[in-house]
């Protein structure tokens, strides 16, 4: 492989890692509250407000069942408007965040609700306000589950990057498609895949021994 | 039990704890409620249309350990979460250390619920905090300093002797030692009532003896009003002072242990005790004749003087067939079944007669014959 090419795989691989990276930061950042909000609204909730609960939900819905690829042609105005570009690495990080913000909301939401009712009750009756509850009781008590549901979404915003190709984003997907699957460089597609199993393995490895760490609930050894 | 008893006594520090004790009774300015520290009157509270509580009417006096007993669904949970407003009533008073709590919100409840310990059938620790950072919860709730947090928990690892697994997570516990840990936690912010729904119910024989051993030492060095919930009679005979009967949602029966125990009036409380009474052994109750044998079966049941009494020397030729004579709160309640010789009628009912008089109840169950 030349050195062009191998220039090429390592600039590729840092557009993939910067798209997954500040998108998946974005999503972890506007997602919890917004699980916490439709767990703290929900029927029986600390904060019970139906009307926000089902607002939100419907919201949330909405933008999980537009397809990626259609969210990122929709969404280029309101990319232009924050990035002042609708193309480039940075230009992606829009759609991506967005996509990626709602799929995180339902996964973190459901680990919240897992947490055991009685602890939350224990709380209360020690007479912890609400946010003491969220801090000490719901979030703690939700961690392993919710680093696990975050791997989970880097995985998937590896996978949706590649997509991002399509407004000029770069990346190893779009170096794949570019290269591999128009130009027939076979060469360049096996590396691809071999960086994405790798990229992908790892994010995994890392997630599964933080949720072992964060995980108090077994005794281990 | 008196081995615990006085392992725990040894590790009470008091004055370290520095719990309002019973001295409570003239340092604090009492408000209308006098020695009441919870007043109950015409509570009630229903899922759907079934009332869990219906017109609940009871008062916890500072310093006592009541016992509150029920099958399960008699709305022993229900009635508990009322007195730290987890739990709405539909009606009714609900008074803690004089304060009317029903009509505070949410937010308003919170310094009173700071003022009452609770401790479950599950434990309910924080699973991803250690043994020290669950017990100091409470005192973060409060606002204490990371400095008297430290100071405080280790008093309480002390007190319910777990000083060794500070570090250690609820996991890595048994039930035993998780229940102390919420007992520690529950005692943490120096509460003025303990509430415990269940908090044996989880545990083996031994260890429900130790947690309640511990209970009572609590009780007794730091003077603290406990509200116990159970469907245990053994629970109750163990630690309560007063007892009251739950039975579908309503206070069917009310009173001093030992006499609740001696005689139980409610047909829920008879066969709630049912597991402690000794029963006439099968083998001897087969054998059983309703008319006639050489030795008629007696059933007494006895209680307080009566049992103290030398009485069995009064009967003439009778014997010791089965039972016992337990000890409940320091007063003697028993059952006993007792053969006496029924050849002679007169002598016989005489016997009965003399029992009467000075046992709780006295049953001719019938006649054996041979050797019983
Ligand atoms: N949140 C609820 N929603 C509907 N019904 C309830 C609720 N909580 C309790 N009940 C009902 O109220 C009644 C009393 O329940 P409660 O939990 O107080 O009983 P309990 O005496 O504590 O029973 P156990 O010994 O099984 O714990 C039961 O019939 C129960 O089904
Ligand atoms: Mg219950």
């Amino acid at each position: 492989m030349s050195q062009a090419m191998l220039d090429l795989l390592w600039r590729s691989f840092w557009e993939t890692i910067t798209m997954t990276g500040f998108s998946g930061l974005i999503s972890l950042v506007a997602g919890l509250p917004l699980a916490l909000i439709l767990i703290l609204t929900d029927r029986g909730g600390l904060a019970e407000n139906l009307w926000i609960n089902r607002s939100l939900g419907a919201v949330i819905n909405g933008f999980r069942s537009v397809p990626f690829i259609i969210l990122l042609v929709a969404l280029i105005p309101v990319t232009r408007f924050i990035v002042g570009t609708s193309l480039g690495t940075w230009a992606s990080i829009v759609p991506l965040s967005i996509a990626a913000t709602p799929y995180y909301a339902r996964i973190a939401e459901v680990s919240l609700r897992e947490v055991d009712r009685g602890l939350i009750e224990a709380a209360r009756a020690m007479g912890a306000t609400r946010w003491t509850i969220i801090r000490e009781v719901l979030v703690p008590e939700a961690m392993p589950s919710l680093v696990a549901g975050f791997t989970v979404t880097l995985v998937t915003l590896v996978g949706a990057s590649a997509m991002a190709g399509a407004i000029g984003a770069g990346g190893l997907g779009d170096l794949a498609i570019r290269y591999g699957y128009q130009r027939f460089e076979t060469e360049i597609m096996v590396a691809v895949v071999a960086i994405l199993i790798v990229l992908v393995s790892g994010v995994q490895w890392i997630g599964d021994r933080l949720v072992e760490r964060l995980d108090h609930r077994i005794v281990k050894r | 039990m008196t081995r615990h008893a006085t392992k725990f006594e040894a590790d009470v520090n008091t004055q370290a704890l520095n719990i309002p004790a019973q001295s409570t009774k003239d340092a604090q300015p009492e408000a209308a409620s006098g020695d009441m520290i919870v007043k109950l009157s015409d509570v009630r509270r229903s899922f759907g249309d079934t009332p869990a509580i219906d017109m609940v009417s009871l008062s916890v006096k500072r310093g006592e350990i009541l016992g509150i007993i029920g099958r399960s669904g008699a709305g022993k949970s229900t009635l508990i979460r009322c007195l730290n407003g987890l739990e709405r009533p539909d009606s009714g008073s609900i008074q803690v250390e004089g304060l009317e709590i029903t009509s505070l919100d949410e937010r308003r409840l919170q310094p009173v619920r700071r003022r009452i310990g609770m401790i479950f059938q599950h434990f309910n620790l924080l699973s991803a905090k250690t043994v020290e950072d669950n017990i100091a919860l409470p005192l973060k709730i409060e606002g204490q300093s990371r400095a008297q947090r430290k100071k405080r928990v280790a008093e309480l690892l002390e007190l319910v002797g777990l000083s060794d697994k500070a570090k250690h997570y609820p996991a890595q516990l048994s039930g035993g030692q998780k229940q102390r840990v919420g007992i520690a936690r529950a005692l943490a912010a120096k509460p003025s009532l303990l509430l415990s729904d269940e908090a044996t119910s989880a545990l083996d024989p031994e260890t429900t003896r130790s947690i309640l051993a511990l209970l009572k030492d609590i009780n007794r060095q730091l003077g603290l009003t406990i509200l116990l919930i159970t469907h245990e009679m053994e629970v109750i005979r163990r630690v309560a002072d007063r007892v009251i009967v739950l039975d579908r949602g309503r206070i069917v029966e009310e009173g001093p242990v030992w006499q609740v125990f001696a005689n139980p009036a409610a047909e829920t409380t008879k066969s709630l005790l049912q597991v402690l009474t000794p029963e006439l052994p099968p083998t001897l109750r087969e054998r059983l004749n309703p008319a006639s044998g050489d030795d008629a079966v007696v059933k007494v049941q006895l209680s307080g003087e009566a049992a103290r009494r030398p009485f069995l020397a009064e009967l003439i030729g009778a014997r010791l067939l089965h039972g016992g004579i337990d000890t409940v709160q320091g007063e003697p309640v028993g059952t006993l079944f007792l053969g006496i010789p029924a050849h002679d009628k007169a002598a016989l009912e005489k016997a009965v007669q003399y029992l009467k008089s000075n046992a709780d109840h006295v049953e001719v169950l019938g006649y054996v014959s041979g050797d019983a």
